[in-house]
């Protein structure tokens, strides 16, 4: 018996190197800002992924739709993720996969971790671009003994696609945003059976045609449905669901707990950087800027969660709101952060950008904004008190809303959701 | 099976929870051969699993009774060994709270207690001072006192060391090896069990939630019950760990500890365990509900934990009976020793019970002869702050990136006479897939890894 290798006492790391921008983040929006950053003549850009293959989630999601917008055809995400690596490497970025980013310094730079051991890049500008992961079954508070096979989509598709192994064969799904289907086609490919999806709401979340794929694939649909318990000790044998009805068992082996997203912010409680308590990804301005200027966003950080292409276009606009940056143009950030900030009023969960700045050719060219839970009512834009925008809705948490930017220096900027009377839906 | 005979050992130990781990590395250190037998596929899969990790003073145990003095001894070890060990170390202290007037007048009491256990640092604080030490605390505490010696430790390295410097002192585990039947020959105990026959000459019964049971196969009837009583526990994220100086304890009941809100070793911050009296003892289901209350009461104490992400739920199950004491019994001429209902103290006692146990047995081998220079290997320290194996070059890149588990750490858990046979075993030796994401990112690589490696694989094998 050997004993464990002993690390030596916890300090800084002892090499430096530099470039001009670091990109956290190897994924759709990191890899189409870096051929951005590249064709608009910056030299050095590095981007730095965890995982030993870049590519970011398309990796394992191996089925269409990507890449219509990107590429101009539709192919699966294997594929797509590839395509988006061989840009960024035709583009002379350079891309270092298994390198963990484990500290975000002011300067800006970043403390990395590899096989090599540890180093710290400085960089005139840092892009955070770590996307967002699906909610836990111990977030969701979900009863039950703990055996194996219960996942996450992102967990099963890594299983099965880049693993080659099943964890199970009669899974349920719960949850019924897209990436629900996402779970849904993957099972299929692998012979693998869901025996119900399971939505807690009173509709799937997704949206027609998606909403159609279970019923013909043979596969109760269970809605106003939550699992009670998880059965089992090794693995799992069964679930009870309670269901409009009362509680049911399932006969399943497994459970597939999808969707829920939630941005990968871990570097930011350790950091200098403030963090937008809304989307729990960092607090930007419309030109994906953060707290620190010299670090900005792009890509499901910033929103849980849009698809792909939303998030490469995204990378690119922000790569010019950096290289804009570097020059020296992009407007100044409010000087104020506290007065400088969207105020949110009634059932909303987020708005972002939610740092006000003259939008000038902004990056993020509008508000983006969920609600925390379904409600009917007026949804408005005020400064001073004044709407400047606005539209009555019966809004649902899982669509995405949208509204203009606000002026920057003409008062204080709320987002204001006003019920109707009583009726929350 | 292993191969054909009965093989023979000075002392068998039965389980491997902490209390026969520490057992067993107690009787290796006095020269015994020993042998520990567990019935599980991993070590550490009953009562050990799953509890508050704080090394307890004993400050609030029965005055007088075995498991203050082995507590107080427990302790008292603990801060002797564990750096030559490896093991981390949380000197947090603890302040038990009164958050109303009739639980305030409880507090001389439970200082009395404390000072009649030998705890005499105790220090009583007024509400004021309390809130000065805590700032993040929810106003309305109206007294309490500062107990400085309780610790916080890591739960699973911790007996995981104990066993491991038992092996590296000539010690042997079976795994997968329920004792089924013993019989007693006059001169040694015979164990039937899932590996073959095994004699001993001395048996410790370690069998935690089983623990009737097994004594019964030895004395033909057990001269107790277990109630296993489940304890329910919501972990928040890192970030949460901030806003805890010290352990915040209830003033306790007849029952229960109560509700504790600490942080862990690994950095994040707790809040359980219930107490929930059960039938089964082999499972311990969560409930949605009873979450949600332990949140709501994290939330009451400190409340930005309103603003703080949860990262994972777990239940234990305390090995009680049906009195509020451990079970000890002790057949001299048969040199059985039963070490039974280490109810919710084993973790803080197990080093002293080992100790009162070798005293009981060595006293009928005159033979043994104390290891002149033992083995002291160490376990990877994997508490949070701990130079870390990340932080070295050659680790093979990260495996499990919320928790920071390199891929050489997976590996040498995965190695040797000890190594993790099931993932269980492997996230409480690493802590792999044990934080935030809980395996939505690393799963692909550990089932990678693991392949044909655990008894129960990730994946499903055949068809
Ligand atoms: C299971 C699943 C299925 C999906 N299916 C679809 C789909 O079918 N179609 C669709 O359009 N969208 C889908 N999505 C949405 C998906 O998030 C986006 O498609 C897209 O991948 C987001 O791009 P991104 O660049 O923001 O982040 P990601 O693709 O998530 O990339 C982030 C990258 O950052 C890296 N990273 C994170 N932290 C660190 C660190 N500390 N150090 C170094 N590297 C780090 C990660 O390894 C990762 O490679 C799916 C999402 C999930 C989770
Ligand atoms: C919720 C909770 C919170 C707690 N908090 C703390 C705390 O903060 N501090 C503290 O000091 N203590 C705490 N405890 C108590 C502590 O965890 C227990 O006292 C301790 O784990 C008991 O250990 P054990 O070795 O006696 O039993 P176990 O860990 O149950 O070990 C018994 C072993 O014997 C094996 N076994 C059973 N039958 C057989 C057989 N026939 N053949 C072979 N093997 C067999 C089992 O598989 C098992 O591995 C807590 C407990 C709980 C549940």
């Amino acid at each position: 018996m050997t004993d464990a290798p002993r690390p030596p006492a916890a300090s800084g790391p002892a090499v430096v190197e530099t470039a001009d921008v670091v990109i956290v983040g190897a994924g759709p929006a990191g890899l189409s800002a870096a051929v951005t950053l590249r064709r608009m003549g910056v030299e050095r850009v590095v981007v730095l992924d965890r995982e030993a293959t870049p590519g970011g989630i398309p990796r394992h999601c191996a089925h269409p739709p990507y890449g219509l917008r990107e590429f101009g055809w539709i192919m699966t995400g294997p594929t797509y993720a590839r395509r988006l690596v061989a840009a960024a490497r035709a583009a002379g970025a350079e891309i270092r996969a298994a390198t963990t980013v484990t500290a975000l310094r002011p300067g800006p730079a970043v403390e990395v971790t590899s096989d090599a051991g540890r180093a710290t890049i400085r960089a005139r500008a840092v892009l955070l671009a770590t996307g967002v992961r699906e909610s836990t079954r111990a977030q969701r508070l979900i009863g039950g003994t703990r055996p194996g096979g219960v996942l996450s989509t992102g967990a099963l598709q890594g299983m099965v696609h880049l693993a080659g192994v099943l964890p199970f064969r009669r899974p349920a799904i719960l949850g019924s945003e897209m990436v629900a289907f996402s779970a849904l086609m993957t099972c299929r490919a692998h012979d693998i059976r869901p025996v119900a999806m399971i939505e807690p709401g009173a509709r799937t979340v997704a949206r027609w045609p998606a909403a159609l794929l279970p019923r013909a694939l043979g596969i109760p649909l269970m809605l106003n449905t939550t699992v009670a318990a998880i059965e089992g000790g090794a693995r799992v044998e069964g679930l009870c669901v309670q269901t409009p009805r009362g509680p049911r068992r399932l006969a399943a082996d497994g459970l597939i707990v999808s969707g829920g997203f939630r941005p990968e912010g871990a570097l930011l409680p350790g950091s200098h950087l403030t963090r937008d308590p809304g989307t729990g990804g960092p607090e930007v301005d419309p030109h994906g800027r953060l707290s620190d200027p010299a670090f900005f966003a792009a890509g499901n950080l910033l929103h849980p969660v849009e698809t792909a292409g939303w998030c490469w276009n995204e990378g690119r606009r922000v790569a010019r709101s950096i290289v804009l940056g570097l020059r020296g143009a992009l407007p100044l950030p409010a000087p104020d952060p506290a007065g400088g900030r969207i105020a949110l009023r009634g059932p909303l969960a987020y708005v972002t950008p939610r740092r006000i700045c003259a939008p000038g050719d902004a990056a993020l060219d509008r508000l983006i904004l969920r609600m925390a839970r379904p409600a009917r009512g007026r949804l408005s834009l005020r400064v001073d008190g004044h709407e400047i925008a606005g539209s009555t809705l019966d809004a649902r948490p899982e669509r995405r809303l949208f509204l203009p930017l606000p002026p920057a220096g003409h008062g204080a900027v709320e987002v204001v959701f006003d019920e109707d009377g009583g009726d929350t839906g | 099976m292993r191969g054909v005979g009965m093989e023979s050992f000075d002392a068998a130990v039965i389980g491997a929870g902490v209390v026969g781990c520490a057992a067993a590395r107690r009787l290796a250190l006095c020269g015994a051969r020993v042998v520990v037998l567990e019935a599980a596929a991993d070590i550490l899969d009953g009562a050990s699993k799953g509890n508050s990790a704080i090394l307890h003073t004993g400050f609030d145990a029965p005055p007088g009774s075995l498991e203050a003095a082995c507590i107080a001894a427990g302790h008292t070890e603990y801060l002797e060994i564990h750096e030559r060990l490896g093991l981390p170390l949380d000197r947090a202290g603890a302040l038990v709270l009164a958050w109303s007037q009739d639980e305030a007048a409880r507090l001389p009491a439970l200082m009395d207690k404390a000072r009649a256990n030998g705890v005499a640092t105790i220090e009583p604080l007024t509400g004021a001072a309390i809130r000065a030490l805590e700032p993040e605390l929810a106003p309305g505490v109206v007294a309490g006192f500062r107990v400085p010696g309780e610790y916080l430790i890591d739960p699973w390295s911790t007996p995981l060391a104990y066993l491991r410097q038992a092996l590296a002192n000539g010690a042997q585990l079976w795994r997968s090896c329920a004792v089924t039947g013993a019989r007693w020959d006059g001169k040694i105990w015979h164990l039937d069990t899932a590996q073959g026959p095994v004699g001993a000459r001395a048996v410790i019964a370690a069998a935690g939630l089983w623990g009737d049971r097994v004594e019964a196969m030895f004395t033909g009837q057990a001269t107790f019950t277990i109630r296993p009583r489940k304890g329910q526990f919501v972990v928040f994220d890192k970030p949460a760990a901030g806003l805890v100086r010290h352990i915040l304890l209830p003033v306790p009941t007849e029952v229960t500890k109560g509700i504790v809100v600490c942080r862990t070793v690994f950095g994040n911050l707790l809040v359980g365990p219930t107490a929930e009296e059960q039938e089964g003892r082999r499972h311990a289901p969560l409930d949605t509900a009873t979450l949600g209350r332990l949140r709501t009461l994290g939330e009451a104490i400190l409340p930005a934990l309103a603003d703080h992400e949860v990262t994972a739920v777990y239940a234990g199950l305390r090995p009680a009976s049906e009195r509020p004491e451990y079970r000890i019994t002790w057949d001299a001429d048969r040199r059985f020793l039963g070490l039974g209902a280490i109810r919710s103290t084993g973790l803080s006692a197990a080093l002293g019970l080992a100790r009162h146990a070798a005293e009981l047995i060595a006293a009928t081998e005159p033979g043994w002869r104390a290891l002149p220079e033992p083995a002291w290997p160490r376990v990877p320290n994997i508490s949070e702050g701990a130079a870390r194996d990340w932080q070295c070059p050659g680790h093979g890149g990260i495996l499990c990136h919320c928790e920071l588990v390199t891929r050489r750490e997976v590996e040498a858990a995965l190695d040797g006479p000890l190594g993790a046979r099931t993932l269980a075993g492997l996230k409480r030796r690493t802590r792999v897939t044990m934080g935030r994401c809980q395996g939505f990112y690393c799963s692909e690589a550990l089932a990678r890894l693991t392949e044909g490696r655990l008894t129960e694989p990730m994946g499903l094998t055949g068809d």
